[in-house]
């Protein structure tokens, strides 16, 4: 009746997870109950459940990154403590368990922090900077951030029900066929990134669109600022390279539960297709998810600089060239694997070219500053941390773009310190520059500055002192995933490493410690003219936070920065310029159908894990009868008043002419 | 003092400017139509990752059956008259609801589920008989690949055919309305799509294979 | 967003995929359906005669077939979902000649890695052979 599960799916011989679940349990609780007892679940389903706004799904997309990023870091912490005390000694974390921390680590910061953050803030801003009113399918929308959702809960499920993969965050074959991963583990994973890929594909679909064909009137694909650029880009790569995952995933599951010969080592299974197809997605994966942090170093540099971007057109070639040069390199994954020398020096020269692109884009941003009034705000020194960061990172890639020299690094701790080296220096950098650039906007108020001015330091800091050493220490032939080791020269450098987590997570509570106070604070913070940073786009003419419908009357765009030159003109005439005609708009309405599509996707996932097949029926129903639901709607839509539309125009166009007021007379 | 007035009805402005609502952007159906297309961009990089893994497994036979020994060319051709047809009255249907002829609509639809349907059954068929002769999915790697790449393209044909039925059910229900509309025009885009991916399964699974 | 069904004022005259431009007419929509199926069913024929034919050389066949699958396939864009390359079909036809470009890199890119992975490699039979 219930399939494989029973209770010895609960680790209760392990004091560490118990111990750690039932305090994130407690947790959970106490903060339902809160809410609960506040009397907030009507207002929390009402305006944020069921909301198809995006704005509201771009803030939920970055808390949920947010908080896996605690989870996530949280597994950091214990490898890094396991590795500076296992010389000679079995540590604290038995194999079986290490091994399902270094794999959630990594599953987790890709799939639910970094997709999650650059997506919210995707979702949060392109609408706004097109001069739209949300984005192409706002119901979908709300469809994809709640499968995410629901991939994350699956596998923070895994700790307590069962167990994760022990393969590391991408499950090679034959180590995770059924054969030599019998457990649930893979199946938790495999489940979790299915059910994730289509909402990741969902939002790829949405924001193309939403960028080729939901602009406002004048905003020529010239025009657009760089960060729409970079999430066209991003998200044509998310459109074609995540069917290649659920495929790939999808091969691996037949294996597992059908007895298919897709990688097994019998019969034929071919292990080596796995990983190709697998980095056929893979690497397009690692551009998916830094094309939209340059966009947003893009709005920084430029904004802090006082300058429009430099070499914007040279930006947007560079840009569709990574785009398309990401497709033509995945083989540097695995040069090591044996398809010989022809084929690694096509790979690896193809994998030096698509260098060049990115080297423009620094120069562009370096560029951007020179001459401009810079102001050292936080998300500029984010900005600044990035291009050291992520050029040293970037040169060591292109050191490992030599097959000779991977064949001797490959799978080395050298190879972990560089895509860390870039994935934090780029992405993480990133999301922190746009979340602190955006929060005013999302919110009405700006987080403390100096607060966030040490959490960067912290963070830097801690970054290099915990990744430097790795480099050497891969240099020195160290590989990664160990849980053990006999080297006694290696411990100084990894008792390094550690004191740089620790350094880290002084900066993250320093972030956590901003977030609250700058909520205790918000009075004191606040930003009433919704343009906090002096900026350049379209958000910034916005209220903060927006209206639910972001402009009561669409602009007309004239030309690149479009809200400088109507700021300027502004100043000039010293007036805001008359009321425009307001009219009455539609809005899509609020639906539940994201909330409980996922809902079924959770049981659906958890049931065919656990092979309890009437339960995978029963979900699979349900979920195909929400969306047959949603198909039968007759009112998609509700009709927002111009009345409305003025009144709320009307307050935010006195607080902007009192700003301009304040501004001209001080 | 510097007069910082809004005016109600001053010079021209220099904000950005105020504009008709219903002068700009795309039409929804534009909109849905093009996303939708993104959408089966998607689905064919799809299908290519299960063409590529079948591609490399062809020869991986593992003593088995191989391509010559299983493959019916026969079935194939006359699945492959089911689709095109199919595909010509989904068309037909189209046509029907754009131009609001309820008849031809009805018509062309059922048409479509019943040639769809006769393709599903001859494919189920035709995998049954190859488990039947220990030729099953689990054989080889050859015919694992070649069970997920067709058996991936059946299931688009069954998806298909419950979302036929579903838009038969809208018409019904809700006449030729907008957004019934919409949805026709991807459903029409997703079953000729369907038959382009038959084409190139036909031509290199089927018909490569019994060559030579 | 607001819904502007019908009206069509886009600058760029866009066309959605699938919809046929200035076809106001039933019977020339019907005859184009008919025309693309009578090709694509010549092409299907020429394509299955060919396939076990003796008269063609025998290598060649292989590539035959691709060039008449991708001929049908043609047929089946112009003619059944009216993706052309005319000016209101740019965004159409850019997004089905990226996705045709990852198709091709994933499907040559795998079978050329694979065949020198296969080539370099011992076969897995071999390699299970050897831990015994």
């Amino acid at each position: 009746m219930w399939g494989r599960l029973n209770w010895s799916a609960i680790p209760f011989d392990q004091p560490i997870v118990m111990v750690a679940s039932s305090v994130v349990g407690l947790g959970i609780l106490a903060v339902l109950a809160w809410i609960f007892h506040k009397g907030y679940l009507p207002y929390l389903w009402r305006e944020w459940l069921t909301s198809v706004d995006h704005k509201r799904i771009g803030v939920m997309y970055a808390v949920l990154a947010l908080v896996m990023l605690l989870r996530g870091f949280a597994d950091a912490l214990l490898m890094r403590s396991q590795q500076a005390v296992a010389l000679n000694a079995p540590g604290y974390l038995p194999p079986e368990h290490y091994d399902q921390i270094f794999s959630a680590h990594g599953t987790m910061m890709i799939f639910f922090v970094a997709m999650p953050f650059m997506i919210g803030l995707m979702n949060f801003v392109v609408p706004l900077q097109l001069g739209s009113r949300d984005v192409a399918f706002p119901t979908l929308n709300s469809v994809g951030f709640w499968l995410t959702a629901s991939g994350a809960l699956l596998v923070n499920i895994s700790l307590v029900v069962g167990e994760f993969a022990r393969t590391g965050w991408l499950p090679y074959p034959p180590l995770s066929e059924l054969a030599y991963s019998p457990g649930v583990g893979v199946d938790y994973y495999l489940w979790a990134l299915q059910i994730s890929g289509v909402g990741s594909l969902l939002s790829g679909i949405n924001l193309v669109t939403t960028v080729l064909k939901v602009r406002a009137p004048g905003m020529d694909y010239l025009r657009m600022p760089m960060f729409c650029w970079t999430t066209l880009a991003s998200n044509l790569l998310i459109v074609a390279a995540f069917p290649i995952l659920t495929a790939t995933f999808a091969m691996l599951l037949l294996d597992r539960y059908l007895g298919f010969h897709f990688f097994t080592n019998e019969a034929g299974g071919n292990v080596m297709m796995f990983m190709n197809l697998i980095w056929a997605w893979g690497h397009p994966e690692v551009y998916i998810l830094v094309l939209p942090a340059f966009g947003i170093f893009s709005e920084v540099f430029s904004t802090f600089s006082g300058k429009p971007l430099f070499g914007y057109r040279s930006m947007v070639v560079a840009t569709m060239a990574i785009c398309i040069l990401a497709f033509m390199v995945w083989l540097h994954h695995f040069f090591t694997m044996g398809a010989g020398a022809n084929v690694n020096a096509i790979f690896g020269i193809a994998t030096m070219i698509i260098a060049v692109p990115t080297g423009v884009k620094i120069f562009n941003w370096l560029f951007t500053m020179y001459g401009g009034r810079v102001v050292f705000s936080s998300p500029l020194l984010w900005a600044l941390g990035f291009v050291v960061t992520f050029v040293i990172g970037g040169m060591t890639g292109v050191l490992m773009a030599v097959p000779p020299a991977d064949f001797v690094l490959h799978n080395s701790l050298f190879l972990v310190a560089h895509f860390h080296n870039v994935i934090i220096g780029g992405v993480l950098f990133g999301a922190f520059a746009g979340y602190t650039y955006w929060f005013p906007k999302a919110f009405g108020f700006r987080l403390h500055e100096g607060l966030g001015k040490a959490a960067f330091w912290f963070w830097t800091i801690g970054f290099y002192v915990a990744f430097m050493p790795l480099y050497w220490l891969g240099l020195q032939g160290m590989t990664r995933r160990m849980q053990h080791y006999e080297v006694a020269a290696w411990q100084p450098w990894l008792l390094l490493a550690a004191v740089g987590a620790a350094l880290i997570l002084v900066g993250i509570v320093l972030q956590v410690v901003q977030l609250f106070y700058s909520i205790r604070h918000r009075a004191e913070l606040r930003d009433d003219s919704g343009d906090p940073w002096n900026g350049r786009s379209l958000e910034w003419s916005t209220a903060s936070p927006p209206p639910m419908f972001n402009f009561a009357v669409f602009p007309h765009v004239d030309g690149a920065d479009a809200y400088w030159a109507a700021k300027r003109g502004e100043r000039e005439k010293a007036s805001l310029g008359p009321e425009p005609a307001y009219a009455d708009i539609e809005m899509p309405r609020n639906s539940a159908t994201g909330f409980i599509c996922a809902f079924f996707a959770t049981i659906m996932g958890f049931a065919l894990i656990w092979h309890i097949w009437w339960l995978v029926g029963c979900a699979f129903v349900g979920a195909f009868a929400t969306f047959v639901v949603l198909a039968w709607r007759d009112e998609s839509e509700l009709t927002v008043s111009a009345d409305t539309l003025a009144g709320l125009d009307r307050i935010h166009r006195s607080a902007r002419a009192a700003f301009l007021q304040k501004q001209a007379t001080s | 003092m510097s007069a910082l007035a809004m005016d109600a009805a001053g010079p021209a402005a220099s904000g950005p400017r105020a504009v008709d609502e219903h002068e700009h952007g795309a039409t929804k159906r534009i909109i849905v139509g093009y996303g939708f297309w993104i959408f089966l961009i998607s689905d064919i990089i799809m299908f290519a990752a299960f063409f590529a893994a079948y591609a490399v497994l062809t020869d991986s036979t593992a003593a088995g059956p191989s391509r010559r020994d299983l493959f019916e060319i026969r079935t194939v051709a006359i699945e492959t008259a089911c689709l095109l047809t199919s595909s010509l009255f989904c068309g037909l249907a189209g046509i029907g609801a754009t131009y609001r002829e309820r008849r031809l609509f009805y018509a062309g639809m059922a048409i479509t589920f019943v040639l769809g349907a006769a393709f599903l059954f001859l494919e189920l068929r035709e995998f049954a008989g190859l488990i039947a002769r220990g030729a099953g999915p689990g054989r080889s790697a050859f015919l694992s690949a070649f069970f997920a790449l067709i058996g991936c393209h059946g299931i688009h044909v069954t998806a298909g055919l419950m979302w036929l039925l579903t838009m038969v059910a809208q018409v019904f229900a809700k006449g030729f309305r907008d957004d019934v509309l919409r949805r026709m025009l991807c459903f029409g885009l997703f079953w000729h799509t369907l038959d382009i991916i038959w084409v190139a399964l036909f031509s290199l699974v089927y018909l490569v294979g019994v060559s030579r | 967003m607001s819904s502007t069904t019908g009206v069509q004022r886009e600058t760029h005259a866009d066309i959605a995929p699938g919809d046929e431009h200035g076809a106001g007419d039933i019977r020339k929509a019907i005859y184009g359906y008919l025309v693309g199926f009578a090709l694509a069913t010549l092409l299907s024929i020429v394509s299955f005669t060919l396939a076990r034919s003796t008269m063609v050389w025998t290598p060649s066949i292989p590539i035959a077939l691709s060039v008449l699958a991708i001929a049908q396939m043609g047929v089946h864009l112009v003619f059944f979902l009216h993706i052309t390359s005319g000016p209101d079909n740019v965004n159409n036809l850019l997004a089905l000649a990226f996705g045709l470009l990852i198709v091709m890199l994933l499907v040559f890119g795998s079978l050329w890695i694979v065949s020198n992975l296969n080539h370099n490699m011992m076969p897995m039979q071999d390699i299970l052979q050897m831990q015994r």
